[in-house]
């Protein structure tokens, strides 16, 4: 219990020491010709009790960096400081955090306290105290009539609340969990985003969360960190990574965008590099807008019906497609084949980097 | 697409029968028809064959061995005649006769090489397995599985010659020059174990060690990996691992290959002659062959009950440990 407390109290005094440091990570698999650099050079702050995601397609290296944290793999260059602490090359069982599994990795030759119980035992934990933080853990994932069970007699979302536990019952500095609703149906996947985060909350360990979902890494971060080809694109709180994507492929990968192409952007707002805008921040407008718009004409390709919304393409003069989100019933005279003209806000169309910059760090 | 145009009169079918019945006539149209929606058929042709031949030829040949013990011997032909008596029976199972003693008393120490070499054969597939399973790259994992394989593949004889050669003492007779005068391990390193209990020891680890890697292997396979993180994960470690996640999921893989090495173990009566110059009493199975089987056949089958005993009681305590939960 010490630790957790001790979370709350000296908050202001940690936040100089992070939780976890990545410090010019690399992990490379395979040697000569065939290697792959799962992981190129990733350098990254997370503060202590933050929810912190790692987001990016599969691939990208994300569950890598996971795993190096965890200790499973070791890198091939740079370090890993926990709470300041240089861990890079010590095996998982010296480290002082837990992992839920994407396949939540239950034994299956326990029963569900047995595999709760299972760290606090390796640790020589006394029995009863052992005992007891095991109950308080099921009863706190609401599971705490199943601890006789074997976890092959649960359900999906069970089990996932099991390795939830087995995990937080060692109070661990940091929480590493790997896709962990991946394997569920949407609609227990947003009853676990929410208990995750409530669990969170409560508990005050450092969650760090890997998902290639960006619904779920905006919904339930503090902070997200979006990966591609090994390194990191831009790490920033859900909204700055969704207001402000600095490269192309975070405005692709992160909800939609759409990019105007350099020679358009110099056309519309005078500077030759590609900007996106958000179709939920384009309109149809009927004619004249204010200085303060920025507004384009083309015709019409497609009408998509959402229900509140309808998603409009539009193919401009130069063969761009723009996509707009508006309302169902502002679509008066607007049909396929014809011209419509869109309109957004000039503060709306942000500039994005071609690729990633030469840090592409945390800042 | 093609097709479909061809078929052009039966379009209507196409729509009424989700498409499925518009399949040109086939050959085994009617074989097809025969089998739809009857199940016992299915089970009838599939399970029957095989079923017919363990029954008879297997179990059939099995259960007339055992009915031979009922026979009395014909002293004329030297074959069970067809007269019933519990005779040999008793006489196998009377404890007080000193001869039925010293069998089983070969029989104990029988049991005893047989479950040495299946210990053995653990011991060493353990590794051999987890490397393969979970360390090795790919073209290794291939190379070394073959490897394993590979005795199954040579016939039974050839390798127990292999082995009379390679263990045989100074001045045998495959005595070469070297170090030592005997066979390969005596020319090469100077030392052999000579014929006798751990050359066949030796050898029949040499013989069943495939029956015991494969089932491990098979296990080691179907854990997953993430379970040796997960243990790793919560401060357990690698012996703590091994003991408390590992060996637990194995003990079904580890019960069903010792059965093999066992069992088999239990009943050889060739290797030990070969690698066991003289003392032919050694083993049960050679007792049962030398003894026993050629002068009188029932009292042979009546003693066999003694290892089948011993092979059921094993079975039953594998079972206990799991042994037939994956078949």
């Amino acid at each position: 219990m010490s630790e957790s407390v001790a979370l709350h109290t000296t908050n202001d005094e940690k936040r100089s020491t992070p939780a976890i440091q990545l410090v010019g990570l690399r992990k490379q698999f395979g040697a000569g010709e065939l290697s792959v650099h799962a992981v190129d050079g990733v350098d990254l702050s997370i503060e202590e009790g933050e929810f912190f995601s790692l987001l990016g397609p599969s691939g990208s290296g994300k569950t890598t960096v996971l795993r190096m944290i965890a200790g499973f793999e070791l890198p091939t260059g740079g370090a890993i400081l926990l709470q300041g602490k240089d861990v890079t090359t010590q095996p998982p069982y010296d480290r002082d955090v837990n992992t839920v599994f994407q396949d939540y990795a239950l034994f299956p030759h326990l029963t569900v306290r047995q595999n709760v119980e299972y760290g606090l035992k390796v640790k020589k934990v006394p029995k009863a105290e052992r005992r007891r933080r095991a109950e308080e853990m099921l009863e706190a994932v609401r599971l705490g009539s199943y601890g006789n069970r074997k976890p092959n007699q649960l359900s999906g979302g069970q089990r996932q609340r099991v390795a939830l536990a087995r995990a937080l019952v060692n109070r661990p500095k940091v929480l590493l969990l790997d896709e962990p609703l991946g394997a569920l149906d949407l609609k227990l996947r947003e009853e676990m985003q929410v208990e995750l985060k409530t669990i969170q909350r409560d508990v005050g360990i450092t969650f760090v969360f890997v998902t290639h979902d960006q619904g779920e890494a905006l919904s339930m971060s503090s902070r997200v960190a979006v990966f591609n080809h090994g390194r990191i694109e831009q790490v920033g709180t859900p909204r700055e990574i969704y207001d402000h994507p600095s490269t192309m492929f975070v405005a692709g990968f992160v909800g939609t965008s759409n990019l105007l192409p350099a020679p358009l952007s110099q056309e519309l707002f005078g500077v030759f590099r590609t900007h996106s805008v958000r179709p939920e921040r384009i309109r149809v407008v009927q004619q004249t807008v204010s200085d303060v718009e920025v507004s384009v004409e083309g015709v019409v390709d497609d009408i998509q019906y959402l229900g509140a919304d309808c998603r409009v393409r539009v193919r401009i003069a130069d063969g761009t497609h723009l996509l707009a989100n508006v309302p169902s019933d502002g679509l008066v005279g607007v049909a396929v084949g014809g011209t419509a003209r869109l309109a957004w806000p000039r503060f709306a169309a942000f500039e994005v980097a071609e690729t990633i910059t030469s840090e592409g760090g945390d800042q | 697409m093609g097709e479909r145009l061809e078929h052009a009169p039966n379009l209507t079918e196409i729509d009424l029968t989700d498409g499925r019945a518009s399949e040109p006539s086939h050959p085994f149209r009617g074989v097809n028809r025969a089998f739809h929606g009857r199940r016992g058929l299915g089970v009838a042709s599939t399970l029957g064959a095989p079923l017919a031949w363990m029954l008879l030829v297997y179990i059939g040949s099995l259960v007339l061995l055992v009915f031979s013990a009922f026979y009395e011997l014909d002293p004329i032909t030297q074959k069970p005649s067809d007269t019933f008596t519990w005779d040999n029976i008793l006489a196998a199972f009377n404890i007080f006769d000193p001869a039925v003693r010293d069998t089983v008393w070969v029989l104990v120490r029988t049991a005893g090489v047989a479950l040495i070499v299946t210990v053995l054969c653990f011991l060493i597939a353990l590794p051999v397995a987890f490397f393969v399973s979970k360390v090795a790259w790919r073209w290794i994992r291939r190379g070394i599985i073959v490897a394993m394989l590979m005795p199954l593949w040579a016939g039974y004889l050839v390798k127990g010659y292999a082995w009379r050669a390679m263990v045989s003492p100074s001045g045998g007779k495959f005595a070469a020059t070297g170090k030592g005068d005997g066979g390969f391990l005596d020319a090469t390193f100077g030392w052999t174990p000579g014929y006798g209990r751990t050359a066949i020891i030796i050898t029949l680890v040499y013989f069943w060690l495939p029956y015991m890697v494969l089932p491990i292997y098979a296990g080691l396979d179907r854990m997953s990996p993430s379970l040796l993180d997960a243990a790793g994960d919560l401060g357990a470690k690698p012996m703590r691992t091994f003991r408390s996640v590992i060996l637990p999921l194995l003990m079904p893989a580890i019960a069903a290959g010792s059965i093999f090495t066992f069992s088999l173990s239990l009943g050889d009566y060739i290797v030990p002659q070969m690698v066991n110059n003289g003392k032919e009493k050694f083993m049960f199975g050679t007792l049962i062959n030398s003894t026993l089987g050629a002068p009188n056949q029932p009292l042979a089958a009546a003693y066999t009950l003694w290892p089948l005993l011993i092979v059921i009681l094993y079975l039953l305590a594998m079972k206990r440990l799991g042994a037939f939960e994956n078949l």
